[in-house]
């Protein structure tokens, strides 16, 4: 299987991008990179340009932050096939322009609230891979305590793990709400798929946002199935950035980090500024099962996803622009590979080793005080 | 067809009863299989090894095929389902009568509600217990109600929502609740919790034709692991009728569900150990629940113990506790226990503290036939 990618990303490394408009380099190390799946507007005049400028630091952060991404993800991976992780884990492989470029057109400051397929989110909002492979292994030095994994990722400005889906994104409109109420000038971003993109709250959210004008970005992540379910045949309209109906909206390829950042600077822009909601449709593509359990080849065809690998990478994408603009060596590349390599491992090895939560905390942060919880034969319980 | 044929409720553990095996390692720790007794269905006809998923899966055949206007849907089952429960019905009915809906809990059941009220008879697959609070409020104020509401003029009586509840390992909270309490506390609806292979297609076929909204919790922890030589035939179940599964004399022992077979194991520890007879009985429907056959054995042995994996507060077992000491006090030699999940949300890597296993159960059992 390992072996399969990485020929598939030597293919890619060859004869991957001619699809994609190519980048010039205008000196000073400066790339402009032009949008060759161009921004669609919905009741906007005016959507962003359809090219960017990057230079050659943004370049090797991007590479290096979407890298750590995919790596930290492959670790998971082995560790639920090792069954170091158990429960439920879902996996973000492909879709790391979205969370990416997201990240860079925002602030730490702003709020990002997901669903469960948010590992690489918790990274990108400043946690550790140790915090967050801890509390994939549900040790207590994970980000909550080892509660339990996937669902429970948590840190500053950031809520990840709702179960339930589409369940979050009315919960980040009240998050909007207060950043509107107490003036803050940040912006809440609610991420869902395009299966929740047909839960009705998404629509009560849509409604109560806009009516209120709230600082909120609406961000559906369409990777084209919901489980095995495809767009076609759960969504009556699969033009997902129109369908906030009196919400503008855009439609972003989300396998290109820049067209997510532009898009990212607008939108953020436009929320805060008090012109109230926004959706942006990101196009975008998961390589992997939607779980653990999900092989994610009964519903669609390896070769689907070894095309949109070979041509659409969102890591092989910027390391092509780093290559053809001469701004790193493929040595130096592979060099920043095995340090993340290094530290993904390290991490997975901290998780391994670490203790397990404590036995009282079954029945812990049930409450705001520790009550006497029923049913427990030990210490804090009722007497039958 | 065969005729609708259930065994009495007796059934004696002789040679010929049949038992079905656990093919994998008990959740609560046991290390050995145990021999579950097979429901015995008369005129049985021909026989074929099940387990869970397979038998719901056939009792679902059986019902598209007998009823034209029976049709299944709910999110993937179109391609089989998440636990693979309606594998290759699409392609046997047709995507008019089996197909995938989008993700939306709520509009499932109003659907099905709506369709009901048009005598169609809707089976909707809601993908885990857990995802059913989305539509709770369709549920508990639209299907409960429906009748009421029109003074009988409509009715969403034929629909069906099957849905799969509780632990599995590793479940954590968004895949192992067991919320029949809070169904069970609506007027209007029915609820049922089958065991066996056997007893879940004979319960759910009766599920699917009972004249009321049935809500059909199957033990997920099951649909692999229990397997049983099912009759191939169309035969129901009554609901509202517990099965004794084993008969005692010392204590009575209720549960449902994947929880019967911790009760087992509990009762055989408990016999070995204690030099006690236990009776051991599956309630199969929570509401309405068989209070007849519950209270005749409290009567009988004395002593009452029920067992269930949700919490133990407003859990079932408090309306059953309740209604045995009205109806058995005098009977009573002992205080009836309760062996629940606790008053937590479903953890994860504490599962095996918070569900109650059979030495919990065997703990309890000692007490009361102590006390």
């Amino acid at each position: 299987m390992i072996s399969n990618l990485l020929k598939l990303n030597k293919v890619s490394n060859t004869l991957n991008f001619s699809l994609r408009n190519f980048a010039t380099k205008t000196g000073n190390d400066q790339v402009k990179v032009n949008f060759n799946r161009p921004f669609k507007t919905y009741l906007l005049e005016k959507g962003p340009e359809n090219n960017a400028v990057t230079n050659k630091k943004e370049l090797i952060d991007y590479f290096t932050e979407m890298s750590r991404m995919r790596r930290i993800e492959i670790v998971a991976d082995g560790l639920y096939k090792k069954k170091y992780i158990r429960g439920f884990c879902h996996l973000y492989n492909g879709q790391e322009a979205v969370c990416a470029g997201m990240e860079y057109a925002t602030t730490k400051d702003d709020h990002v609230i997901t669903a469960y397929r948010d590992h690489t989110f918790m990274m990108a909002r400043g946690a550790t891979p140790k915090e967050i492979l801890a509390e994939l292994l549900m040790k207590e030095a994970g980000c909550s305590k080892g509660k339990g994994g996937s669902m429970h990722m948590f840190t500053k400005n950031f809520y990840g793990g709702n179960g339930i889906v589409g369940a979050q994104v009315p919960v980040g409109a009240g998050i909007a709400l207060t950043q509107k109420y107490n003036k803050t000038g940040n912006v809440c971003m609610a991420y869902y798929g395009d299966g929740a993109a047909n839960q009705g709250q998404i629509f009560e959210a849509y409604n109560m946002a806009s009516l209120w004008k709230l600082p909120i970005i609406f961000i559906c992540e369409n990777n084209h199935y919901g489980m095995g379910t495809s767009t076609k045949r759960a969504a009556a309209s699969q033009d997902f950035y129109t369908r906030g109906h009196f919400v503008p909206g855009l439609w972003v390829d989300g396998m290109n980090i820049f067209s997510v950042r532009e898009a990212g600077k607008f939108a953020a822009d436009f929320c805060r500024k008090g012109n109230g909601p926004i959706v942006l449709e990101m196009d975008t593509y998961r390589y992997v099962g939607h779980s653990m359990s999900d092989p994610g080849t009964t519903y669609r065809t390896r070769e689907e996803v070894n095309e949109v690998r070979a041509s659409q990478d969102p890591i092989e994408y910027v390391r092509h622009l780093i290559l053809t603009n001469k701004l790193a060596t493929e040595d130096e590349l592979q060099s920043i590979e095995d340090k993340i390599r290094e530290e993904m491992d390290e991490a997975a090895d901290f998780a391994i080793n670490a203790p397990l939560p404590p036995n009282r905390d079954l029945f812990t942060k049930v409450y705001v005080n520790e009550v006497p919880v029923r049913g427990v034969e030990k210490s804090l319980s009722f007497k039958p | 067809m065969l005729k609708n044929l259930v065994l009495s409720k007796s059934i004696k553990l002789t040679l010929n009863v049949r038992y079905f095996h656990s093919s994998t390692k008990l959740k609560s720790g046991g290390a050995s299989p145990i021999s579950y007794p097979s429901l015995e269905i008369e005129n049985a006809g021909e026989l074929q090894k099940m387990n869970l998923f397979q038998s719901i899966n056939n009792a679902m055949d059986i019902a598209l095929k007998s009823d034209p206007k029976a049709c299944v849907f709910g999110e993937d089952v179109g391609f089989g389902g998440v636990f693979r429960a309606t594998v290759d019905l699409r392609d046997k009915y047709g995507a008019h009568r089996v197909f995938n809906t989008p993700l939306c809990e709520q509009g499932i059941a109003g659907f099905a509600i709506g369709m009901a009220a048009q005598g169609a008879t809707p089976i909707a697959e809601i993908q885990f217990a857990d995802y059913i609070f989305p539509a709770f409020d369709q549920i508990v104020n639209e299907a409960a109600k429906y009748r009421y509401r029109s003074g009988g003029q409509f009715n969403c009586g034929s629909l069906t929502f099957r849905t799969p509840y509780g632990a599995v390992g590793h479940g954590g909270h968004y895949h192992s609740q067991s919320p029949e309490s809070y169904f069970g506390h609506t007027p209007g609806l029915k609820v049922v919790v089958p065991s066996t292979p056997i007893e879940a297609k004979g319960l759910l076929l009766a599920s699917i034709r009972d004249q009321n909204p049935v809500i059909f919790f199957e033990p997920k922890l099951m649909y692999r692991s229990a397997v049983e030589e099912v009759p191939i035939g169309d035969y129901e179940i009554p609901l509202g009728k517990a099965r004794v599964v084993k008969e005692g004399s010392d204590i009575t022992i209720v549960g449902w569900g994947s929880q019967m077979r911790v009760l087992l194991q509990a009762v055989h520890m408990a016999e070995e150990k204690l030099g006690i007879s236990c009776e051991l009985i599956d309630l199969r429907t929570i509401q309405p629940w068989d209070v007849e056959t519950v209270c005749n054995s409290v009567k009988k042995t004395g002593r009452l113990l029920i067992s269930h994996e949700a919490p133990k507060t407003g859990g079932w077992a408090a309306e059953i506790s309740s209604t045995v000491q009205e109806r058995c006090f005098l009977s009573l030699e002992a205080p009836i226990q309760r062996v629940c999940g606790y008053d937590t949300p479903f953890p994860l890597i504490f599962e095996k503290f918070y569900v109650p296993d059979h030495l919990k159960n065997f703990e309890a059992i000692k007490k009361t036939i102590q006390y």
